[in-house]
């Protein structure tokens, strides 16, 4: 606040507080009649929004008639006292007042209008987090059409909602060190602590201290996850074998609220499968059987601890694959990827799993054990709740079970290397492929030549197919049944392609060996980034077309920073956008968020395509999805986990849940 | 000169084999098949040779089925610049190959052959020795450096041997069989690919090539290996002597 408060200065707040409130009106009103342009252009994408408001007549009166008084005092000041304003103690205290006055008011009204659900944000205090860095969310795409009022509205900002959007929220964020980075959370004071008499007990149900882990080396890898990034302090690891001990272990952490963190192969990209405080963590490692296998049909019903690789081998012999490949293939469990809805590299050929996974056993927080395992194609019984479970992240229930449709293997795979100019050419690529492969086509994915250089630099063994450098590199695979035809079908694609322009160069890979290694350099990237130092992950569905241009906004903004990569499944419109820099630094966390998410949900894009959203993302769901929407989940969180034990503080906004 | 390179399609390096149930070979439907990579390092030497200058012309040659086609098609990505396709029905053995080449060696006069040093389906390491025996060439076998003198037509060749590396000078015309760290075979680049597809395969058959292809060995039967029995872990030092002792006979 500016200590001296010139005339002009005053009128000027006045002015601001004004038109503050003024806007608010109008754009609440814009939710209906969205033709006014007002003096700051809020684009809001929730136009048929209805909720309650007050009459913005009411409104314009009340606000109307306070600045006639603040006016009339100010006057009173300039002509009845002396010639500037009175900038003594006292009547400087006397304008922060008339000020501050006129601030509650637009607080106060604000605070009147209900919000549709009632399940209002908490007006926290705002102290900036760590990074001096306060996030709130407005409504999404935000224009600021005057630039006078920009640095000093920003200022107010920080205390009011601006827009017509009644929701404050407000994130915590410290990647401070790479070590150790644990949100501002608080850790909820009604979960319970671990007390010795609940390890005895989970001795006697699980038979033994092998599946009951306090051991302190297990439990830090158990605790930390795959980049290292999320660290939790848990104290306890169960390693339950059946669904019956998992329903037991539920049910008791159920009665004792106690809370848990279900944990499969811990390859999550978004802290989702480790503990934030101290929750105790159930591992489904030990549950992984192949229970049974359909040869004609293809099913496979497994338990959910079954590494992915392990069950691509199983089924290889017998002719079939799975319906997804990820990289993390060697240490993921099918149970998990059903949990996190995981895509891969094959969704453009096999569909999510929403289509593939045709039933699973999972176990609720009370220990109700819902048996879904069907293993048949189609099956309109009532509402298909397996879905629910799919992509919940272990916050509804855990998976122990998984019934999934396999695929008969094809012997004719072909990979093709790529080298591509710029990304309108990928683009161009993508939809001739679509369209002269097309059913043969298995894969379509994109690395630019950021990625390339590092992934050149940092593994061994590797290199680039393509003899020149080039911006863009796309690797394309074919699956099919007739080995020439595919391989003829594919050459005169890229033929013509390379005589269109659209290719300027490329390798055909000749035996499995080629393969491997372009395979190689795409899914090495993640591996690269690690040794390469610090990095920040996003994973965004974007309209093809946009994919890149976040990619080179990005790197305008952040220029000599960072480097900016990015690659992903094409196919899909999928990025993996990637920040690689020396250190972590939280000034460039704060110049990289909210900007991506702003940028993606102004695009109607996701914020997080198949990563899901874990405790990384937890605050950010309103970026791309309603509030509507957001408050269902809530609901159906609440009725299926009341306590809310399961994989607390992730996937859905915080302050739904603290008491 | 003219370099003759000899490839082989055999099941791909990557694929898990099955024997087929009756025992009469590998199962080969419905896997991937591609080129021996010995011989894909031997063509890579060729052209690499030919870039150099020494050589005219690289000739890929391959003899089987009609599938061989394909295989050669990847060496005319690769860069040699004709094919020959010899049809056979079946897969011959090492010493019929070497004389189908010997025979081809006639007709086609090269000054170098190329080979692998052996095919990764059969693990014969016996076609390039034979080549030489019946053509009365040096041989310099398990390369893995070549290099060339044209004023003396002749070759100096690092040889990998057990107890490390030999080296060697061969007389031209001579042949040449390739191991592993020769070099890194390049990819079949698109343009090349384009290419390739104007590159003239020539077919022939055995009888052209007047080659008698009775065969003195017969292949009676293929199985697996014993699978690997699981260890057991003993519980005591005398457990183990006695277990040495009695059961394995060693002591």
């Amino acid at each position: 606040m500016a200590c001296k408060v010139t005339e002009f200065g005053a009128v000027r707040e006045v002015w601001a507080g004004f038109s503050l409130g003024h806007e608010t009106c109008c754009s609440l009103r814009n939710r209906v009649d969205s033709t006014k342009t007002q003096r700051f252009v809020i684009g809001c994408q929730q136009e048929n929004a209805a909720f309650p408001y007050p009459d913005t007549g009411v409104i314009l009166t009340f606000q109307l008639s306070l600045l006639f008084l603040v006016v009339v005092e100010l006057i009173t000041n300039i002509f009845f006292g002396k010639r500037e304003l009175d900038v003594s103690a006292g009547g400087r205290k006397r304008i922060m007042m008339m000020i501050r006055r006129w601030r509650r008011s637009g607080d106060f009204l604000r605070s009147a209008c209900k919000s549709l659900t009632s399940l209002r944000q908490k007006h926290n205090s705002m102290s900036p987090s760590v990074s001096g860095f306060v996030n709130r969310y407005e409504s999404k795409g935000k224009t600021f059409e005057s630039n006078a009022w920009n640095d000093h509205n920003r200022e107010l900002d920080h205390h009011s909602c601006v827009g017509g959007n009644l929701w404050m929220m407000q994130q915590y964020k410290s990647f401070g060190s790479s070590s150790s980075s644990a949100s501002k959370l608080q850790r909820n004071p009604l979960f319970s602590s671990l007390e010795p008499r609940d390890v005895s007990f989970f001795n006697e149900i699980l038979g033994g201290e092998k599946y009951v882990v306090q051991d302190e080396e297990r439990l830090e890898t158990a605790n930390t996850d795959w980049m290292h990034k999320y660290k939790g302090s848990s104290k306890l690891m169960l390693l339950p074998k059946t669904t019956e001990e998992v329903s037991q272990i539920l049910k008791y952490c159920d009665s004792r609220s106690l809370a848990v963190v279900p944990q499969g192969g811990n390859t999550g990209l978004v802290g989702g499968s480790v503990p934030v405080f101290d929750e105790v963590i159930i591992n489904v490692g030990l549950m992984n059987k192949v229970l049974s296998f359909d040869e004609v049909s293809g099913v496979l019903v497994c338990e959910a601890g079954c590494i992915l690789e392990n069950l691509a081998t199983f089924l290889d012999p017998k002719g079939f694959v799975m319906p997804l490949d990820l990289g993390a293939k060697g240490s993921c469990h099918i149970g998990g990827n059903v949990s996190t809805n995981a895509g891969g590299l094959r969704l453009i050929r096999y569909g999510s799993l929403h289509g593939t996974v045709l039933g699973l056993e999972a176990v609720t927080a009370n220990g109700n054990v819902l048996d879904m395992l069907g293993t048949l194609r189609k099956d309109n019984t009532g509402y298909d709740l397996k879905h629910l479970f799919i992509g919940s992240e272990g916050s509804l229930g855990i998976v122990t079970k998984v019934s999934i449709l396999t695929q008969p293997k094809m012997s004719s795979v072909n990979l093709a290397f790529i080298a591509c100019k710029d990304f309108l050419s990928c683009q161009k690529l993508l939809v001739e492929a679509k369209r002269n492969l097309g059913e043969i086509l298995s894969a379509f994915e994109f690395l630019d030549n950021n990625s390339m250089d590092l992934v050149l630099n940092h593994l061994d063994g590797v290199r680039n197919p393509v003899s020149s450098s080039e911006n863009f590199y796309i690797l394309i695979e074919t699956t099919g049944s007739g080995e020439t035809y595919d391989r003829e079908k594919l050459e005169a694609f890229l033929l013509k392609s390379l005589e269109q322009g659209l290719v300027s160069d490329g390798v055909i890979a000749q035996d499995i060996n080629q393969a491997s290694s372009f395979w190689r350099i795409r899914e090495g990237i993640t591996e690269a980034l690690q040794k390469a130092g610090a990095f920040y992950k996003y994973d965004l569905s974007l309209p093809v077309e946009e994919i890149y241009n976040i990619v080179n906004d990005l790197r305008g903004r952040l220029g000599d920073l960072a480097n900016v990569m990015g690659y992903g499944h094409l196919g899909d419109g999928n990025l993996h956008l990637n920040i690689s820099a020396s250190e972590y630094n939280d000034k460039l966390l704060g110049l990289i968020e909210p900007y991506v998410y702003e940028w993606t949900s102004k695009h109607r894009g996701s914020i997080s395509a198949e990563h899901g959203l874990g405790v990384m993302k937890a605050n950010e769901i309103f970026y791309s999805k309603s509030p509507e929407t957001v408050a269902l989940m809530v609901s159906i969180k609440k009725l299926l986990d009341p306590k809310g034990i399961l994989n607390p503080y992730k996937v859905l906004p915080h302050s739904f849940f603290s008491p | 000169m003219k370099i003759l390179v000899a490839v082989k399609r055999v099941v791909d390096y990557a694929v898990k084999i099955r024997v087929k149930p009756d025992k009469t070979g590998v199962d080969t439907q419905n896997v991937k098949m591609s080129m021996n990579p010995f011989c894909e390092i031997a063509l890579e030497e060729a052209l690499r040779i030919k870039e150099a200058g020494f050589a005219k012309e690289v000739v890929a040659v391959s003899i089987g089925p009609s599938q061989c086609v394909d295989t050669l098609r990847t060496g005319l990505a690769m860069g040699a610049d004709r094919g020959i396709h010899v049809e056979a029905s079946y897969s011959f053995l090492p010493l019929t190959i070497a004389k189908i080449l010997k025979s081809l060696a006639d007709v086609e006069n090269p000054g170098l052959i190329f080979l692998g040093k052996q095919a990764i389906d059969d693990d014969c390491n016996q076609t390039g020795q034979m080549v030489a025996a019946l053509l009365g060439w040096p041989q310099a076998t398990f390369a893995s450096k070549v290099v060339l003198d044209k004023d003396k037509q002749s070759a100096t060749v690092d040889r990998e041997v057990d107890e490390g590396l030999e080296t060697l000078s061969v007389d031209l015309p001579a042949v040449i069989t390739t191991d592993l760290r020769l070099n890194q075979p390049r990819y079949a680049t698109l343009p090349n690919i384009m290419k390739a597809k104007s590159k003239p395969i020539k077919k022939m058959t055995l009888e052209d090539l007047k080659v008698d292809i009775k065969s003195d060995i017969e292949i009676v039967e293929v199985t697996e290996p014993p699978k690997r029995k699981s260890g057991v872990i003993v519980s005591s030092v005398d457990e183990l002597i006695y277990k040495l002792k009695n059961e394995a006979h060693v002591v």
